[in-house]
């Protein structure tokens, strides 16, 4: 640094330097992407190569045929004599639905933990620490695998555990009460989303009216006409029948209700657990981030603590909060896939089956890769929109 | 500062009894702040002691009274008539030379070992604040070759081992730390990339980031191992081991990328400045100034994300690469010990979570020391 001293010959190539750093940056820009080109090229040529000589057609054109893979555990209507492009699409809704749930039963669980870590009771939060620090420093895999081997482990469907009656966990997974849905309940569970969309702009309307002239309006009378009213009147105009049906010990398997097979049910444990525990961590740390002063200055104002809580604390927590879970849901859409190693068949795992089946290891890879980045752009997006509205809502 | 709120919660009875403290004084206080504060505390306070209690006594009697720690060779017949009730811990003296060294020959498994150690004191190394020096890269070098004649062998009067016989412990510190080591340099050079105002490297950068971070770790393994020899001219065969390595080096160069971009983004634009007006060339800038404050900024988040790879690692697993958690499964192939996976995956936990919890122990450390209070 001190060998740079500012002269006459100096200041005279700094008025090129202009044009010689964008020649340089050019020359940069076109070196690098010449290398990068230069590279796939040949990747690719070598590739074209191989194919033709395993006589592997490239191409999307084998989705067409026929898979004939057997998959256990589908909420779609699927046959091995279906083609490929049905088995990935059952593969995808194997993956949403591991996710979707995942993500759900993980948010929840990791924001009592989060909470219950910063309880003032001494036992709970140790607990709550134990389970964060437990968790996270061991792999996933090795836990998927340990919660699967705890299912293979469990009693068979005749002498099944019953924690809880009309419940059954035995190593073929869990059984659960259900009801059977028809189109009339489809409608009924329409109109409770409808209703709660509903509620969500009545909210907003109610609350802008409220800033606008400091009248408390109370919004419970409507959510019990939307949410309870609503529903029923569908429910009771359409016909729609609720009779819980119990899954019942027949033979060697259960019979009714609904089932969770043991690797989709070891498979969400895993991930919900491991997940949850890096959502404590990111509940806990938002929480901590609101300075102690938002609690006085609410406090001082006469509001009361729930109300601090729900108005105060929670918004400007959540601005710190939602980016961090962002990427927890991604990772966990992602491990996901580790369903491969218990045999659950998400998309990967059915990708890599059509892989070995067929030798289109590039198309194969290349689906994997599309569902994935569609799957996180929708979170993202999603989540996107979510910060900014919580955002504009705080100012 | 105190409130007039705050009075009635102050205990004023124990004010007056400070004179005469006993040590059970003392307890009585700390479980009446911390554990019966108020009716709602209590009750969870006891809930959880009854639901501890149950669960510390059967934990108890299946890991430790009914467990049972020795049976003479593969005669699992004591274990088996015990199964479910206690744990057969006869399983890890049994399997532990396999789950730790794999398939590595018998005689020459102290080669692995000491790899192994080689492997911490390197990592207990780089951890000390006074070795974060220029020596530092010498010192890394220097191990690695270390590790690498030890493994291979070949030379000084050591046995030839051929990487596919290599397993366990060694493989997986052998798949995080290269990883790192390689992965570093790269994401470094790509954060800067994605910080560049070139905009054709910003957006291969970009490209390269996202394609990485947007899929599952698996599908890059899958691609390693299927579909890597695609792309290879005719008689080019890698071996797997370095095709893994050189998958998760990738994968960490993009995570290890995004975060040193976080650090390179807290710097404050008159550091950029104040160099450009020192006529530093770019490489001098970011090397000299920008990098150096960038990368001190984000060790705690680094140290996080050297968790995660380390745990990552044990994915090898489904593409088949001998690793600790591959050979854990392996060990218990073997019929007679089938039943005691439990107890195994235990075992290997408990491995995992020791170099996980030191690393996380460090980065809390870190952090504290960056931020007091």
């Amino acid at each position: 640094m001190t060998t740079s001293t500012p002269g006459l010959p100096r200041r005279r190539r700094q008025r090129f330097s202009l044009n010689r750093q964008q020649l340089i940056g050019l020359a940069w820009q076109i070196l690098v992407v010449g290398i990068a080109v230069a590279i796939v090229g040949w990747l690719w040529s070598n590739a074209l190569h191989n194919l033709s000589v395993r006589r592997i057609s490239t191409g999307f054109a084998f989705l067409g045929r026929e898979a004939g893979m057997p998959i256990a555990d589908t909420w779609l209507a699927y046959s091995p004599k279906d083609p490929y492009v049905r088995a990935f699409i059952v593969g995808i809704v194997n993956t949403l639905r591991v996710a979707v749930i995942g993500i759900v039963l993980a948010t929840v669980i990791g924001t009592l933990i989060g909470i219950a870590r910063l309880s003032s009771n001494w036992l709970l939060s140790r607990l709550a620490a134990v389970y964060v620090e437990l968790l996270r420093d061991i792999p996933l895999l090795l836990q998927l695998l340990f919660w699967y081997v705890l299912m293979q482990g469990l009693p068979a469907a005749r002498a099944a555990r019953k924690p809880i009656e009309g419940v059954f966990l035995s190593n073929r997974g869990l059984v659960l009460p259900s009801v059977p849905i028809a189109e009339a309940n489809l409608w009924v569970i329409a109109a409770v989303v409808a209703g709660l969309i509903a509620l969500y702009l009545l909210r907003r309307h109610l609350l802008a009216r409220q800033m606008a002239d400091g009248k408390v309006r109370h919004l419970w009378p409507y959510a019990l006409a939307l949410l309870v009213g609503l529903p029923a009147l569908v429910s009771w105009s359409l016909g729609a029948s609720w009779t819980v049906t119990m899954p019942e010990l027949r033979g060697f398997n259960f019979v009714g209700g609904l089932t969770l097979a043991p690797e989709y049910f070891a498979l969400l444990i895993a991930l919900v657990t491991y997940t949850s525990a890096f959502i404590a961590e990111i509940v806990r740390s938002g929480i901590q981030a609101i300075p102690r002063g938002q609690w006085d200055a609410a406090a001082a104002l006469g509001l009361r603590r729930r109300f601090v809580l729900q108005r105060i604390v929670l918004p400007q927590a959540l601005r710190v909060i939602i980016p961090p879970m962002t990427s927890q849901y991604l990772n966990l859409t992602k491990n996901s896939s580790l369903a491969v190693a218990v045999g659950y068949q998400d998309v990967v795992s059915i990708a890599n089956t059509t892989l070995n089946q067929t030798g289109q290891a590039i198309e194969a890879i290349a689906l994997i890769m599309m569902v994935f980045l569609t799957i996180s752009l929708g979170i993202s997006l999603f989540m996107n929109w979510y910060n900014a509205r919580i955002a504009l809502v705080e100012r | 500062m105190t409130s007039i709120t705050d009075a009635p919660e102050s205990p004023l009875p124990f004010n007056g009894a400070r004179s005469r403290k006993t040590p059970a004084h003392h307890v009585i206080r700390w479980l009446r702040a911390n554990l019966f504060a108020s009716i709602t505390s209590s009750v969870i306070s006891l809930v959880l002691i009854a639901l501890l209690a149950r669960a510390f006594v059967s934990l108890v009697q299946w890991g430790y009274w009914n467990a049972i720690w020795s049976v003479p060779s593969d005669q699992t017949g004591a274990c088996r008539s015990i199964r479910g009730l206690g744990a057969c811990w006869a399983v890890i003296p049994e399997k532990y030379r396999f789950i730790l060294f794999g398939t590595y020959p018998f005689s020459e498994q102290w080669r692995p070992a000491l790899a192994t150690l080689v492997f911490i004191a390197l990592f207990y190394v780089s951890s000390r604040r006074r070795w974060w020096r220029k020596e530092l890269v010498a010192v890394w070098a220097a191990a690695l070759i270390l590790i690498g004649v030890l493994m291979w062998g070949g030379i000084a009067g050591l046995t030839y081992v051929s990487q596919d016989r290599w397993g366990g412990l060694p493989v997986t510190l052998i798949l995080a730390t290269f990883g790192l080591a390689f992965g570093f340099p790269l994401g470094i050079v790509v954060a800067l990339g994605r910080r560049s105002k070139l905009p054709a490297i910003r957006s291969l950068c970009v490209l390269y980031v996202e394609l990485i971070r947007g899929v599952p770790l698996i599908s890059l393994l899958f691609m390693a191992s299927v579909m890597f020899p695609l792309f290879m001219p005719d008689g080019v065969n890698i071996d797997k081991l370095l095709r893994a390595q050189i998958a998760f080096v990738l994968y960490a160069g993009a995570y290890l990328a995004e975060v040193i971009r976080g650090g390179l983004q807290a710097i404050p634009r008159g550091q950029h400045d104040a160099a450009d007006a020192l006529g530093l060339s770019y490489w001098k800038k970011n090397g000299l100034i920008i990098l150096p404050q960038a990368i001190r900024h984000v060790i705690p988040p680094l140290v996080n994300t050297f968790i995660a790879f380390f745990k990552d690692t044990s994915l090898v697993l489904i593409i088949g690469i001998f690793d600790l958690l591959t050979t854990a499964k392996t060990s218990i192939i073997d019929p007679a010990w089938q039943p005691f996976s439990v107890e195994v995956y235990i075992f290997v936990g408990l491995i995992y979570f020791v170099f996980c919890f030191a690393m996380s122990r460090y980065s809390r450390q870190l952090e504290a020391q960056a931020h007091p209070n």
